[in-house]
C-alpha cells in the first residue's frame, strides 16, 4: 500500500509538471515575444513610452486614448460606486424582498454580448450626444453597465460578511442621519470589497475595445488598434505595457481578496 | 352628522386600515431609494436590450418579418456556423487542457507556490482578451513574430507554407485558446476541489482500480461541472469581439465582425435592422447555452459545493 501511493505520488509529479511546462511554455511565448519584437529596433519604443511629452507629440492619437481611458475608468468605478453600494445597503435594510431581483439584474450584463448591446446602445447614444456632446468620457454609461456583475459580486460578497441590519439600526438608535450611516459606518466596514470593485472596475475600463470603437469614442485600446496599423513595433509595446497594468492592478486585487479572506 | 354615524369608515378609516396605509406608504418610500438603480438599468440596459429585439422586427413601415428572414441569407448562416465552430472547438480544447492544468494544481500542495502563481496567472489572463491579445500574437507568430522569423532562419520551416491561416477561423481557434484555457482553470478548480481523497480510499477498499474510479466514480461526479465550464467556455467565445476585430482586417468570417460591418456600413438601406436581427440570433445562442449552464450548475451543487 505504501509502495502504491509513493508510486502514484511520483507519477502525479511527472504528470504535473510535464503538463505544467507545456502549457507554460504556450502561455509564456506570446509574452516573450511581445519583448522582443518591441525591442528589435532597440529600447526606443520604451523610452518613449515614459516619456509623456515626447510620446504625446509623436503619437497623439495614443495619448488622447490613454487619457480618456484614465478618464473613463475614474468616473465608471465612481458611477458605479454611486449606484451600487447606496442600492444593496438599501435593499438588504428596506427591502429585503428585492435582493434577489437585483441580482439577476446586475448578473444579465453577462449573458449579454457587449457586441449586441453596442448595437442597442447607438440610439440610446444618440440622445447622450445631444444632452451631454460626443466626449469619450460619456462611455461612462455603458461601462458602468459592464462591470456590473464583477462589481456587484464583490460588493454583495463584503456586504454579506458585515451585519448591515444591527450597524445601521444602532447607528440610527444613537442619532445618525443615513448620510452618516453610508458614510461612516457601512462604507468603512466595506472598504476592501468597495478596492475590489473600483479594481476591477478600473482593470475591465482599461481593455475594453468594443463599445468604444463601435461607437467612434477614443480610448487606449481603440488607439492602440490605430496604432497597429501605423507602427507595430510601438502598438506592441504599448500592448505589454497595459497587459503589466493589468496584471499588477488584479495582483493588488488579489492581495487585498488574500488579506480579506486570512482575516476572517 | 348622521352621515358621519352612518358611514364610519369613509371620514375615519379603522385603526387596521390605517396602519395598512402607512405600511404602504412606508413601502413606497422605501421602493424611492431604488428609483436611482432602476432608472439607471432601465435606460442603458433594458432600453438597448428592448431595440435590439424590436428592431429585429421592424423596419421602414413598422413591423416587418424581413430582417430575421434575412438570417437565412447563405453569407449569414455561414458566419453563424462558423462562430458556433469556432466557439465549440475553443470550448473543446480549453477545457480539456483547462482540466488537466486544474488537476494538476490539485495533485500539488494545497497551499503552494506553483498553485498560487498558476491561479493568479489564470485570473489576469483570462480577461487578457482583445487589441492586446491580438497584437501578442501577432508579435508571436505574424508574418515577422517571433516564432515566425525563428522556425524560418533556424529550422528552414515556413509555418505559412500552405497560406497565412493567422487571420483565418484557424488562427482565431489558436488565439482564443489562449483565454479559454486559463478560464477553465478558475472555473472547474473548486468543482476539482470537491472530490474527497476518502471517494478514491474507499474505491481501492472496495478493489477498484484506478480506471475504475476515473470512470465510475471522479468521471461522473465531475461530467456536469466539467460540461457546465465547458458551455460557459462556448458563450465566452461566441461573445467575443475585440480580438477578432483587431485580427481579422479582410472579410467577417464570424457572427460578431457581420454584426461590424453591418453597423458600420450605411451602403444598403436596412442594414442596420439587419444588425439587429444577427444580435438577437447571438442572444438567443447565448441564452440557451446560459440555461443549460444553470441546470448543470444545480446538478453539481448536489455533490461538489
Amino acid at each position: 500500500m505504501a509502495g502504491l501511493i509513493a508510486r502514484r505520488a511520483r507519477r502525479q509529479r511527472v504528470f504535473r509538471w510535464a503538463v505544467v511546462l507545456v502549457l507554460g511554455v504556450f502561455f509564456l511565448l506570446p509574452l516573450i515575444a511581445m519583448v522582443e519584437f518591441s525591442t528589435r529596433d532597440g529600447a526606443q519604443a520604451w523610452r518613449l513610452l515614459v516619456d509623456w511629452p515626447q510620446l504625446s507629440e509623436t503619437y497623439p492619437d495614443l495619448a488622447t486614448g490613454i487619457v480618456a481611458s484614465l478618464g473613463q475608468a475614474v468616473l465608471t468605478a465612481l458611477l458605479m460606486l454611486a449606484l451600487l453600494v447606496p442600492t444593496t445597503v438599501w435593499v438588504r435594510l428596506r427591502l429585503p424582498g428585492l435582493r434577489r431581483l437585483i441580482e439577476f439584474i446586475c448578473l444579465l450584463p453577462l449573458t449579454i454580448p457587449a457586441i449586441v448591446l453596442v448595437v442597442g446602445l447607438a440610439p440610446v447614444y444618440a440622445w447622450v450626444t445631444y444632452f451631454l456632446g460626443g466626449s469619450s468620457l460619456t462611455l461612462t454609461f455603458a461601462y458602468t453597465i459592464l462591470v456590473l456583475p464583477y462589481a456587484y459580486r464583490a460588493i454583495d460578497a463584503g456586504l454579506s460578511a458585515i451585519d448591515v441590519k444591527t450597524l445601521a439600526e444602532a447607528a440610527r438608535s444613537l442619532g445618525a442621519g443615513w448620510g452618516t450611516v453610508m458614510w461612516r459606518v457601512v462604507l468603512p466596514n466595506i472598504r476592501s470589497a468597495v478596492l475590489s470593485a473600483a479594481f476591477l472596475t478600473v482593470a475591465l475600463v482599461l481593455g475594453e475595445f468594443t463599445i468604444a470603437s463601435l461607437l467612434n469614442r477614443d480610448n487606449l485600446q481603440v488607439a492602440i488598434n490605430l496604432l497597429g496599423k501605423s507602427s507595430a513595433t510601438m502598438s506592441v509595446a504599448v500592448s505589454l505595457a497595459a497587459l503589466l497594468l493589468a496584471f499588477v492592478l488584479l495582483l493588488l486585487l488579489s492581495l487585498f481578496g488574500g488579506r480579506r479572506k486570512a482575516a476572517e | 352628522m348622521a352621515d358621519v354615524v352612518d358611514t364610519p369608515d369613509l371620514a375615519a378609516p379603522g385603526p387596521e386600515i390605517r396602519a395598512g396605509r402607512r405600511v404602504l406608504i412606508t413601502r413606497a418610500r422605501s421602493l424611492l431609494g431604488t428609483v436611482p438603480f432602476f432608472a439607471y438599468v432601465v435606460t442603458f440596459l433594458v432600453i438597448p436590450t428592448l431595440v435590439v429585439v424590436i428592431g429585429a422586427f421592424t423596419g421602414d413601415g413598422g413591423f416587418t418579418p424581413a430582417n430575421v428572414r434575412a438570417l437565412g441569407n447563405a453569407y449569414i448562416l455561414d458566419a453563424f456556423a462558423r462562430s458556433i465552430l469556432l466557439s465549440l472547438v475553443t470550448a473543446a480544447i480549453g477545457a480539456i487542457l483547462g482540466a488537466l492544468l486544474a488537476y494538476a494544481l490539485v495533485t500539488a500542495k494545497p497551499g503552494g507556490v506553483l498553485r498560487r502563481v498558476v491561479t493568479a496567472a489564470s485570473g489576469v489572463l483570462a480577461q487578457f482578451g482583445g487589441v492586446t491579445l491580438a497584437f501578442a500574437f501577432l508579435a508571436t507568430i505574424g508574418l515577422s513574430g517571433f516564432v515566425t522569423v525563428f522556425l524560418k532562419d533556424r529550422l528552414g520551416f515556413d509555418l505559412y507554407a500552405n497560406g497565412v491561416w493567422l487571420f483565418e477561423l484557424p488562427g482565431l481557434m489558436l488565439v482564443y485558446t489562449y483565454f479559454q484555457v486559463p478560464l477553465m482553470v478558475i472555473v472547474f478548480l473548486p468543482a476539482l476541489d470537491g472530490i474527497r481523497p476518502q471517494w478514491r480510499e474507499a474505491t481501492e477498499s472496495l478493489g477498484g482500480s484506478t480506471w475504475q474510479y476515473w470512470t465510475r466514480v471522479a468521471g461522473p461526479l465531475l461530467a456536469p461541472a466539467f460540461l457546465g465550464a465547458m458551455l460557459l467556455l462556448f458563450a465566452n467565445a461566441f461573445s467575443a469581439y475585440a480580438t477578432a476585430a483587431a485580427l481579422v482586417s479582410q472579410g467577417n468570417p464570424i457572427v460578431p465582425l457581420q454584426i461590424r460591418s453591418a453597423l458600420t456600413s450605411e451602403v444598403v438601406l436596412g442594414q442596420q435592422n439587419l444588425g439587429k436581427a444577427m444580435a438577437l440570433g447571438m442572444v438567443l445562442v447565448v441564452a440557451v447555452v446560459m440555461a443549460l449552464y444553470a441546470l448543470l450548475s444545480r446538478k453539481t451543487a448536489r455533490w461538489l459545493a
